[in-house]
C-alpha cells in the first residue's frame, strides 16, 4: 500500500513562486503601459 | 479579526492604477496557484515559469481593459494557468523522447534517408548502364539529353548553347528519349532497382 501511494506523493506539494518571481512582475506591471491611439492599443513598456 | 479586502475590489483597484492591489492578489494566491500548476507538470522551474506567464497574461489584461467581471478572479487565473499548462505539454510533446522499453525500436525513430549498400551498388549500375545506352544515341540527341537531365540546363540554354531554335532542342530531347526506349526494348534491359 505505501508503494502504491507514494509514487505521485509530490504531486500534492505545496508550493510558492520565488520571490524574486513575484517582484519581476511588479516591474514588469509597474513598467507596462497601453496607449489608445485610433482605437488601437498600443503596448509600451517603460524603463 | 483583520478586515480583507475581496479580490473584486482588488482588481478594480489595481485598474485605477494601484499597483500595491496587485501585489497584494499574487500573495494571496500564489500557493494556490503555483501548487497547483506543479501537480501538473511536477517541475519546479516549470511551475515557476508558467505562474510567470499567467501573471504576465493577467497583467497585460487587465491594464488593456479586457477583463470582464463575468467570474470570479481566482477561477479567471486558474484558467489562464491550465491553458499555459497546456501549451508546455504540446510544446514539449513535439521534442522527441526517446524512452526504452521492450516494444520500443530506436531506429523507428532515427531515419537514415541515405539507401543501403546494396541499393546505392544496384543504383551505381545502372547509372553506368544508362550512360553507355545515351552514349548510342545520335551526338545531336546525346548532347541536349546531358544537357537536360545533367546539367539542369532550361531549353532556352541549350538553344543558345546549341546554336538552335528552342523549337529543335525540344524536338532532339523528344527522340533521344524515344530512341533510348527502343535501345532498352531491342535489348531487353531492365533499368530498375526493385
Amino acid at each position: 500500500m505505501e508503494k502504491i501511494y507514494s509514487e505521485h506523493a509530490n504531486a500534492c506539494e505545496v508550493i510558492q513562486a520565488k520571490k524574486e518571481t513575484i517582484s519581476l512582475l511588479m516591474q514588469y506591471s509597474r513598467a507596462l503601459h497601453y496607449l489608445e491611439y485610433k482605437g488601437i492599443p498600443f503596448e509600451t513598456i517603460l524603463n | 479579526m483583520e478586515h480583507q479586502t475581496d479580490d473584486s475590489t482588488l482588481v478594480q483597484d489595481y485598474i485605477s492604477g494601484d499597483e500595491r492591489a496587485l501585489e497584494i492578489l499574487i500573495n494571496r494566491h500564489n500557493q494556490r496557484i503555483t501548487s497547483f500548476i506543479y501537480s501538473k507538470v511536477l517541475d519546479r522551474d516549470a511551475a515557476e515559469d508558467i505562474f510567470q506567464d499567467t501573471f504576465i497574461k493577467v497583467i497585460k489584461t487587465l491594464k488593456k481593459g479586457n477583463y470582464s467581471e463575468e467570474g470570479k478572479f481566482l477561477p479567471w487565473v486558474m484558467r489562464i494557468a491550465h491553458n499555459l499548462i497546456i501549451d508546455y505539454f504540446r510544446k514539449n510533446k513535439r521534442m522527441p523522447k526517446f524512452e526504452g522499453g521492450d516494444d520500443f525500436n530506436i531506429f523507428s525513430v532515427i531515419g537514415d534517408e541515405k539507401p543501403n549498400v546494396e541499393k546505392q551498388l544496384i543504383k551505381d549500375q545502372i547509372d553506368s548502364d544508362l550512360s553507355m545506352l545515351i552514349d548510342e544515341l545520335p551526338d545531336d540527341q546525346r548532347d541536349v539529353l546531358i544537357m537536360r537531365i545533367y546539367k539542369d540546363m532550361s531549353f532556352k540554354e541549350i538553344s543558345e548553347c546549341t546554336g538552335v531554335s528552342i523549337n529543335t532542342a525540344l524536338g532532339r530531347m523528344r527522340y533521344a528519349l524515344i530512341n533510348l526506349r527502343k535501345i532498352i526494348q531491342k535489348n531487353n534491359i531492365v533499368l530498375t532497382n526493385y
